[in-house]
């Protein structure tokens, strides 16, 4: 495949940000009442990741290694501002909407996380296309979580009505616990399921970011990579050694059948040779 | 007065920025497996917003604020609040041995955690002088050490507990989350 297309979908399906890495997870769970807010987010989110990954990339050889982590932080901070002052501009009803939010993407652990684990390491325009694979990874997410429970909570989508008058929205969906509610639906549906996902590979306590969103910057992606890898790759080789004995098996198997029937015959010729 | 207690009740209960504001998650999830490391927890981001709130709250008013340059504020705060962490802990390291042995392994964790930096800018969304500033970080964390205090209780509890399998692990933390924010819903009556 394409590199470039590659990392578009490593960031949209193999390592999405919200259902396989589990990151920036209070985003997730805040802004996601509706699938606009949810949208607005993804959106916001991707394009300072696509820019902070550009820009990251294009100085990658210049900021000294010591210091990498305010200078990663003060790019991100600025193109988040822009992107504040922008939706303050033209959609201010998404500005209000999503109100601290926005500037809390500083924080996001994607973020931060892509600058440390990629963009500091490969070129301009790899770099680009992780940012944008990443973000609309976590726009999916965003989105797909708050087109749930705006549908639940509130029997709507993206603000239009869709279910039947008779329907009761289950308000609690659009409130607080009703977030906490979906994503622990979400975490063990992927259990039951052994999804790839950070929440559900051996070693448990080990994934996610252990509760350091602060000193994350991308190691506890690499570590959760790194660990999702390893057991995928043990799946892998369990089921192509579970493959090979079946075909070793199958294979005696019919060599025992064809010698039995070589036998038969050996012994009705060596019959008839009498 | 009786603001400044509203203020308070409001910062640590009703509006509680684990449970009903979605900040500071990551370290709630991660760092509430056992009361102690949770209060330990708890403490450190006590310590930490409080100042972070009085030093960010001057700042706003003393340097962004007088020459108009407050479209600046979230490239200052996250510095302001990263070299205050480094700051606070060199300080204590020095001055009080004790207390840096208590909190010093959560200090550098909090460094990016989300509830510093919306906290600091709740305060200037809000237009909260110097001591509203410092009453509102402080009702704010100890909302936190409160939620994640009793979230580590639960955990303790239910840890041998028989769980559905596809349930173990965070998600049923997260359920466990989701009931104590309907309890905590009760607390919007409160004011």
């Amino acid at each position: 495949m394409n590199k470039y297309l590659e990392r578009l979908y490593n960031g949209i399906i193999k390592e999405n940000p919200t259902f396989v890495l589990m990151l920036g997870m209070c985003p997730t769970l805040a802004v996601t009442v509706s699938a606009m807010n949810g949208l607005g987010m993804g959106l916001s989110t991707t394009v300072v990741l696509v820019l902070s990954n550009a820009m990251i990339s294009l100085l990658r050889k210049v900021i000294p290694d010591k210091v990498r982590i305010p200078a990663f932080i003060v790019v991100v901070a600025t193109f988040v501002t822009v992107v504040q002052l922008l939706l303050q501009a033209y959609v201010p009803s998404l500005y209000d909407a999503l109100g601290i939010y926005i500037p809390l993407i500083v924080v996001n652990c994607i973020i931060l996380g892509r600058a440390e684990a990629y963009a500091s390491k490969n070129s301009v325009l790899l770099s680009t296309f992780d940012g944008l694979g990443m973000g609309l990874g976590f726009t999916l997410g965003l989105t797909a979580i708050g087109l749930f429970r705006e549908l639940i909570g509130s029997g709507k989508i993206f603000g239009f009505g869709l279910m039947p008058a008779s329907y009761e929205p289950i308000t609690i969906f659009v409130l607080a616990p009703g977030a906490f509610f979906v994503l622990a639906m979400l975490t063990a549906l992927q259990n039951k399921l052994k999804a790839p996902s950070a929440t559900n590979v051996t070693g448990g306590p080990a994934m996610a970011c252990g509760g350091n969103c602060g000193e994350c910057h991308g190691n506890a992606c690499e570590a959760n990579h790194g660990l999702l890898e390893a057991q995928k790759a043990a799946a892998k080789a369990e089921k192509a050694a579970q493959a090979k004995r079946a075909a070793e098996a199958k294979k005696a198997a019919v060599e025992g059948a064809t010698k039995v029937a070589f036998d038969k015959v050996m012994e009705k010729t060596e019959g008839r040779e009498d | 007065m009786k603001e400044m207690i509203i203020l308070l009740i409001a910062a640590a209960l009703v509006n509680n920025v684990v449970l009903s504001q979605f900040l500071g998650i990551c370290p709630f999830l991660g760092v509430s497996k056992k009361v102690e490391t949770a209060s330990g927890m708890g403490f450190a981001v006590i310590f930490v917003i409080t100042i972070a709130s009085a030093i960010s709250s001057i700042i706003y008013s003393q340097i962004l604020d007088r020459f108009h340059i407050t479209y600046l504020q979230t490239i200052v705060f996250i510095l302001v609040i990263a070299a205050l962490v480094q700051f606070v802990e060199m300080v204590l390291k020095k001055i009080m041995p004790g207390l840096y042995q208590a909190l010093g392994v959560y200090l550098p964790l909090i460094t990016t955690n989300c509830a510093v930096l919306g906290v600091v800018l709740i305060n200037v969304q809000k237009e909260h002088t110097l001591i509203p500033s410092i009453i509102n970080g402080f009702g704010t964390s100890v909302g936190f050490l409160i939620a994640i205090v009793i979230m580590a209780g639960i955990r303790e509890r239910i840890e041998d507990n028989d769980i559905p399998n596809a349930f173990k692990g965070s998600p049923i933390v997260l359920i466990t989350a989701g009931l104590m924010a309907i309890a905590f819903c009760g607390f919007a009556g409160l004011l």
